[in-house]
């Protein structure tokens, strides 16, 4: 028998919708009637919460189109609420979605998550790309700004946060999202293969398997992953949209060359089960102020005297 | 006693594949750059009997279907019998649509004025002469021209430029040489193409090897570790030999401007491709 709820009046089933969008390169009303066409499929059992990936009404290499393109968070969020709406009607819903973000000028890779119901949109949070790769065929931070915070933030589901992309490769950045409170990591990407020397699929899916597991299954949370698909230039989005439950294991995971929509039903009462099973988190919460206190660590000068040790 | 495990010594071989991943990508890779991209379903293909060219053909006709492939053998008067007879061995086996278009005419006409010209000049202009007829019947198709170049070749500078490489999209141009055949034989390309010795079959008894002094085995071994960084002094440590390695650094670094656009004067904070970015899909 599962254990009650311990976490309020949330929530504790999540159904989930990953919609691995395959964009047309910088046309954006079509690519939002396209996300229209996704979540219209959605309309009879309509999700808690839907997900779209990196550039995913956009395409992700832009250079720079990325200023004609980019979006004040606002407008973003009406658009997808809008588009929802007209495919779903009142049904309400968490979207959470990919966009190159304009704000005032300085531009970033950014990540919204929204309430929609009958009475409008409410945007919960937007976390900007911390770490913009800029090396071999990636030049974000030629184009954006870094984000520069990694913030969990309450939603009717309990805590989640959002990593883009390569955040998420960074061990240390969804292990302070799950420090923090986050029970939910959701990871849009955008994904170019490469690899072909592994065993049946390309290495680059392996590796982002391998790394979305892992996280999962240290911190007991689940992970969202919502990757984008199609050929830009010759380099192809790997897709593999996939749900992974706190113990590490793949729930449901998209192919990698096509567009489609992943369901997952989520038990959000798994949680605290894996991590009594297992429970890293809790032991890294207690050494981790040993860790960063380590004075071989090169923080920024003054950091130990904020900390008012 | 401890058995004692030891790792790998000597030299190692060329890159490995997964020819059916590969072949899958590259499919998709196709479908996406024609149809989806361009809303064009047709690809022309200049097929030499060689292997680059016919794994080509056969990853366009199943991308697209063997009745949207044009492939165009394109002879001149010293081009070898048995090329024209392996490219029908493609043909047959794909059921794609095929011409024979003689470029003899054209090349001569041309080099008629050029009495001295040598091979080197002489290849380069049947080369140039077959880009021209591939563009002109993929506009009379409504078609895109697919490129056959490998990653080897492009590497080594062992094309003609402006004209082997200018095809718009090119499906094999991040595989080396043996990784093609590897491709090859799961695609299910005759055997012939694949046994025979690779040429490009502008002078009689050509081969690839011989012009560029190395196998393609040892060649793509090299080429796949230098690309990551590795010094000559490393790779000779792993059991390359230095003239190999020699070699093979000459060719790539003197090459590096065959695998750009021309070189355009900058004299604006808008030069295209400087400052004005937009990717090629855009």
């Amino acid at each position: 028998m599962l254990p009650p709820d311990n976490h309020g009046a949330r929530a504790s089933r999540l159904r989930v919708a990953l919609v691995q969008m395959k964009p047309l390169k910088g046309r954006y009303a079509e690519n939002l009637r396209a996300a229209g066409d996704a979540f219209a499929t959605l309309a009879s059992d309509p999700p808690d919460v839907v997900v779209l990936p990196e550039g995913g009404l956009t395409g992700y290499f832009l250079e720079g189109a990325v200023y004609d393109l980019a979006l004040e968070a606002p407008r973003f969020a009406r658009d997808l609420a809008r588009t929802w709406r007209d495919a779903c009607g009142d049904a309400p819903v968490d979207i959470a979605a990919g966009f190159y973000e304009n704000d005032g000028g300085t531009y970033f890779n950014s990540s919204i998550y929204l309430e929609v119901d009958r009475g409008g949109e409410r945007i919960v949070h937007v976390h900007r790309k911390m770490f913009l790769p800029t090396y071999g065929v990636f030049d974000e931070q030629r184009f954006l700004s870094r984000g520069r915070k990694m913030s969990v933030f309450e939603t009717r589901f309990g805590k989640m946060a959002m990593l883009i992309c390569e955040d998420v490769w960074h061990t240390i950045v969804p292990a302070i999202a799950a420090i923090k409170g986050a029970r939910v990591l959701i990871v849009p990407s955008a994904a170019p293969g490469r690899g072909i020397d592994g065993i049946g699929e390309l290495t680059s899916i392996t590796r982002w398997r391998d790394i979305l597991r892992t996280v999962a299954g240290e911190h007991g949370v689940y992970v969202l992953y919502c990757g984008l698909t199609g050929f830009e230039g010759g380099k192809g989005m790997t897709g593999s949209s996939c749900a992974i439950d706190p113990r590490g294991d793949v729930i449901v995971e998209a192919p990698p060359a096509q567009a489609c929509i992943v369901r997952a039903d989520l038990d959000l009462r798994e949680i605290d089960l894996a991590r009594a099973s297992l429970p890293l988190l809790g032991d890294l919460s207690a050494v981790l102020p040993d860790l960063l206190l380590d004075e071989e660590l090169p923080l920024p000068r003054g950091a130990r005297d904020v900390s008012g040790r | 006693m401890f058995p004692v495990v030891e790792a790998p010594a000597g030299a190692p071989g060329p890159p490995g594949i997964d020819a059916a991943v590969a072949a899958q990508w590259l499919v998709e890779f196709l479908r996406d750059e024609l149809s989806a991209r361009r809303s064009i379903g047709r690809a022309v293909i200049g097929l030499s009997g060689g292997i680059d060219s016919a794994v080509t053909a056969y990853l366009c006709a199943r991308a697209l279907g063997p009745e949207n492939v044009y492939a165009f053998r394109l002879p001149y008067r010293t081009s070898s019998e048995a090329s024209l007879l392996d490219a029908q061995l493609v043909v047959d086996a794909l059921g794609i649509n095929a011409r024979t278009i003689e470029i003899t005419g054209a090349v001569d006409g041309y080099l008629q004025h050029e009495p001295e010209a040598d091979a080197r000049r002489r290849g380069n202009v049947m080369a140039r002469t077959r880009m021209l007829v591939l563009f002109d019947q993929s506009a009379k198709l409504e078609a895109l021209p697919v490129g056959t170049g490998n990653k080897t070749e492009r590497l080594l500078g062992y094309f003609t430029w402006h004209a082997d490489d200018t095809p718009p999209v090119n499906p094999l141009g991040d595989l080396f040489k043996t990784q093609v055949w590897e491709l090859a034989r799961y695609l299910g390309v005759p055997e012939a193409l694949i046994a025979k010795a690779p040429s490009a079959d502008l002078e009689a008894d050509q081969t690839d090897e011989a012009d560029l002094g190395i196998t393609y085995a040892r060649a793509d071994a090299i080429l796949s570790k230098l690309l990551l960084g590795y010094s000559d002094a490393q790779l000779v440590d792993r059991g390359f030999s230095p003239d190999d390695v020699s070699l093979v650094r000459r060719r790539v670094d003197g090459t590096h401007w065959k695998r750009h656009l021309p070189t355009t004067a900058m004299l604006t904070n808008t030069a295209i491709n400087e400052f004005y970015l937009r990717p090629v899909d855009f």
